[in-house]
């Protein structure tokens, strides 16, 4: 099958109370993509913008942004979910042969609203809503499931909080750098047992864009250098409502994770950079293992062997991850562009080495209901 | 590159002011259910899933995981896209592009709305800037109330070329079975109904529905095998406007314009007149079913109340226009644009029952939303 | 040169979407808080192909896509799978005072588990895979808060 290539990557600086509207956060990432590219707007035949009027506080909220995204007189459309969907919808287009090169693009300002008030919006009106819960307390009944199952202490989780918060020091687009130990986690507000306020991530205002082509456009417009191939793709969903899952189970990553590796012809013992979806300490283990990194239920082993350390077998989340920066929706986008400057070799000071074969990881939903797997490569 | 993509199921609910029976992720499995009868397959073929609707309209946030239940996605690929009102014809390009990729076989899209939920207006009105527009020129019918206005006023169309539009898809929704609106109407009934925003009156505009629609998308060689004659997807272009009102051309549709040439071009039509057989268009008020006939290169900047007086675009003119009564007898937001395909695709396939348009090869679908978007889409019965 | 920006006091808005919205529950969920309100009892349905029993009910199995139009009464009683004690507060989204808890109760004689709050214990005695019952409420309004909460069975 014909492979799409992401040939730019822009970000802003993640942080809090970023004083650009989203729109203008959207027109810096797409500059900065397009320069990062080496090509113009003229270049660009459509676009994928990824907004949520959730979080936005508008109807039809890609009108807002598709200015800023150069979109004026061109084929735009709008994924509402993680950016790695966005992504996905954007390489489909491209692969149908009807474009040539698109714009993804994602906003997020998590800071102007409520992540509790939000998040609460996704649980059934019907049934579950009235009963108050959102993203953290849904994680935390997830969070508890998964370490009663396995038996992993809150003391085994917490490191992922420190690791993820100290490879951040060594990105400087990522908002919470911090020098922290299993104590200060474990001293931490407890927000919803058993997750305390550094298990999980905080709202984050931010925004990232990359431009896809397809192979003819890729080679023509772009160097070895800066081509990065999406060799795999995958996603799925599981059920709905929480009790008809087992909290603990990943099946639905397991078959999104098995898609991208069968695309891709490859095995997650290839992989050499992993950024995941750690919008809460326990997730990254989990997510883990239904990628396949480790059985069920040793993820917790692995890290505490640091496996996944920046110099470990398997960096995960050399960037900081979601716990040091979680922009909602631009998140899974931002994983994939992390893993496009780590295959360039352009990660700087956070840079893993011998970075060849990349996976990103974006969720959708409570307790990631779904999930979009990509495995890049040069 | 690429597969050619041809649809080979459409199913859709019998829509309506309010159904009480159904709630949302139900109503969306009434329409899936009857897509896949129309497929004849089963929810086991299905490889992907696209669903869309309008958040605010019903307050759920990530559609998508939530309606899990109602489109069968447990354990299947899924996602959501959202336009506003050209929502369903997004979806139906997502379908068309899940299937065009290669990575999908058969791919379901599915647009609902449950409109009766919630204030539609209101939630509308949140769309234009809360900064600059949002509180002097919010909700749908103003800008449309203004286009055509201006519309008269430069070429000399009338309230009355409105209405005949108006009569035109209500009568004919009075052949379909699931058009929500069933009333037969006169020109006077228009004239007469009361005016909501000059020159846009009560029986000019589309109503609020709840209803669903799904519409399966199967790449060629399995199109072929599972259906006699899939209606095959020709074109498929989207053109977007400025972000402001105030910024935008009113006299003509410059989206509507740019889109169909685009989508013209690449589906091999010069004459469209001629060579559609039929059209379902997203026409949310008579009006624009007037001024936008001109945009969509039927003929000449201002020949379109010409058009609409000799009855061309009539069940039994040139080139009939809604033979489903359109969006003026049937408007769940999230699924308008879909039922055009679906719609469209019938036409093509040959199963529109009642409302059926004789030997149909070509037919067009357009959708609107936002900020003056459009969308086309082409169906044929050849392959593209 | 200067970034104008630096001589800018940036003016923020405030705002709420404030739309109201009426919620269709329609036929099955109906039926299911009906018996709730009128005669205290929690029902579930069951898959006639796959024979999976699902509480909340609903008009088709997720699995199978089948209608699902058998009724069964479950007894109220179930296993805690999962719990969680809320410290902090969200006020406007947690109908409950800090700390509570809110937890998923696989329900005796269905596959799947219901979503509420769990009191009658106290905030660190609560365990997984304990037992608890339904308490219904007095004033029942056909929703899911005529379930008050569930208990631990003595």
């Amino acid at each position: 099958m014909d492979r799409v290539a992401v040939i730019g990557v822009g970000q802003t600086k993640y942080e809090k109370g970023k004083r650009e509207t989203f729109s203008e956060l959207v027109y810096e990432v797409v500059t900065k993509a397009l320069e990062d590219a080496g090509i113009t707007i003229e270049d660009v035949d459509n676009i994928v913008s990824v907004s949520s009027d959730f979080w936005d506080g508008r109807t039809i909220s890609s009108m807002a942004i598709q200015d800023a995204a150069g979109a004026f007189g061109k084929d735009i459309t709008t994924v509402e979910g993680d950016g790695t969907f966005g992504a996905l919808y954007g390489a489909m287009r491209l692969l149908s042969g009807n474009f040539g090169v698109g714009i993804v693009v994602a906003h997020h300002k998590g800071t102007e609203s409520s992540m509790s008030g939000i998040t609460n919006t996704s649980f059934d009106p019907l049934v579950e809503r009235r009963l108050g819960l959102d993203a953290v307390t849904s994680a935390a009944l997830q969070a508890r499931r998964y370490m009663d199952r396995w038996g992993i202490l809150e003391e085994q989780i917490a490191p992922v909080s420190v690791k993820n918060h100290g490879n951040a020091k060594r990105n400087p687009l990522a908002m919470l750098p911090m020098d922290i130990t299993v104590e200060d986690v474990m001293n931490s507000p407890m927000m919803s047992t058993p997750l305390k306020k550094l298990d999980c991530s905080a709202p984050t205002d931010g925004a990232c864009a990359l431009i896809l082509a397809a192979p003819h456009e890729a080679k023509q417009l772009s160097t070895h250098k800066k081509r990065v191939w999406l060799n795999g793709v995958g996603h799925c969903s599981d059920a709905f409502h929480m009790g008809d899952r087992d909290l603990s189970d990943t099946r639905a990553l397991k078959k999104a994770a098995e898609a991208a590796y069968v695309m891709a012809g490859l095995e997650p013992s290839d992989i050499d950079v992993a950024e995941v979806y750690d919008a809460f300490t326990y997730m990254e283990l989990m997510w883990l293992e239904g990628l396949g990194f480790c059985d069920d239920g040793m993820g917790a082993e692995y890290l505490e062997r640091g496996v996944f350390d920046a110099d470990g077998e398997l960096p995960v989340n050399p960037s900081g991850g979601r716990l040091s920066a979680n922009p909602v929706q631009v998140a899974g986008l931002a994983c994939m562009a992390e893993c496009v400057l780590q295959l360039r070799g352009e990660a700087g000071e956070h840079q893993v080495e011998e970075a060849r074969t990349a996976l990103a990881h974006g969720i959708n939903g409570m307790c990631g209901q779904s999930h979009c797997v990509w495995i890049m490569g040069k | 590159m690429g597969n050619r993509v041809g649809i080979i199921g459409v199913g859709q609910t019998h829509h309506a002011a309010k159904r009480l029976d159904a709630s949302g992720t139900e109503l969306i499995s009434e329409a899936v259910s009857r897509a896949l009868d129309d497929a004849e397959i089963t929810l086991d073929q299905i490889d992907a899933i696209v669903v869309g609707n309008m958040d605010h309209f019903e307050n759920v946030n990530y559609v998508d995981m939530w309606a899990t239940d109602g489109l069968g996605a447990c354990m299947k690929p899924v996602f959501k896209v959202t336009t506003g009102g050209t929502t369903g014809t997004t979806l139906g390009a997502c379908g068309y592009y899940h299937t065009g990729s290669g990575i999908f076989d058969t791919v379901l899209a599915v647009g609902w709305e449950k409109n009766s939920e919630s204030d539609t207006q209101a939630a509308i009105a949140t769309c234009a800037n809360p900064v600059l527009e949002r509180d002097p020129f919010a909700g749908a019918i103003g800008p449309l109330a203004t286009e055509y206005s201006m519309y008269m006023s430069v070429y000399g169309a009338t309230q009355e070329d409105a209405a005949i539009v108006a009569v035109r898809d209500r009568n004919n929704a009075l052949n379909n079975p699931y058009a929500h609106n069933q009333m037969k109407v006169t020109v006077e009934d228009v004239m007469n109904s009361p005016m909501l925003s000059f020159p846009i009156k009560l029986l000019d505009i589309c109503p609020r529905s709840d209803g669903a629609c799904a519409v399966i998308f199967a790449a060629e060689e399995k199109a072929k095998a599972l259906c006699p004659r899939p209606a095959w997807v020709h074109a498929s272009v989207v053109r977007h406007d400025y972000t402001h009102f105030g910024d935008l051309e009113w006299q003509w549709m410059p989206t509507l314009e740019r889109a169909s040439e685009a989508a013209y071009k690449l589906a091999g039509i010069t004459d469209p007149l001629n060579e559609f057989d039929v059209a379902e268009l997203y026409i949310p008020a008579s009006t624009c079913g007037v001024k936008w006939m001109d945009s969509l290169w039927f003929c000449e900047r201002g020949g379109a109340p010409e058009l609409i007086r000799k009855g061309t675009l009539e069940m039994d003119g040139q080139l009939p226009v809604n033979p489903s009564g359109g969006v003026i007898a049937t408007n769940p937001i999230g699924a308008t644009g879909l039922i055009r395909v679906g719609e469209a695709a019938w036409q093509v396939m040959g199963k529109a029952g009642d409302h059926q348009v004789l030997d149909v090869n070509k037919a067009l679908v357009t959708g609107f939303g936002g900020c003056s978007w459009s969308d086309v889409m082409i169906l044929g019965a050849d392959l593209p | 040169m200067a970034d104008w920006k630096d001589e800018v006091e940036e003016i923020v808005f405030d705002g709420k979407i404030c739309v109201p919205y009426s919620w269709t529950v329609g036929s099955t969920l109906s039926k299911w808080y009906g018996i709730m309100r009128d005669d205290a009892e929690i029902w579930a349905n069951r898959c006639p192909s796959c024979e999976m029993v699902f509480v909340p009910p609903r008009k088709k199995c997720i699995y199978c896509y089948e209608d699902m139009n058998e009724w069964v009464k479950l007894p109220g009683t179930g296993i805690l799978e999962t719990y969680t004690v809320v410290e902090h507060p969200e006020p406007g989204v947690y109908p409950r005072e800090t700390p509570f808890i809110y937890g998923i109760i696989k329900m005796d004689g269905a596959d799947t588990g219901l979503v509420h709050f769990i009191e009658g214990v106290e905030p660190d005695k609560v365990k997984s895979g304990i037992e608890v019952e339904a308490v219904m409420s007095k004033e029942r309004e056909g929703n899911l808060m005529d379930i008050e909460c569930f208990r631990p069975v003595d």
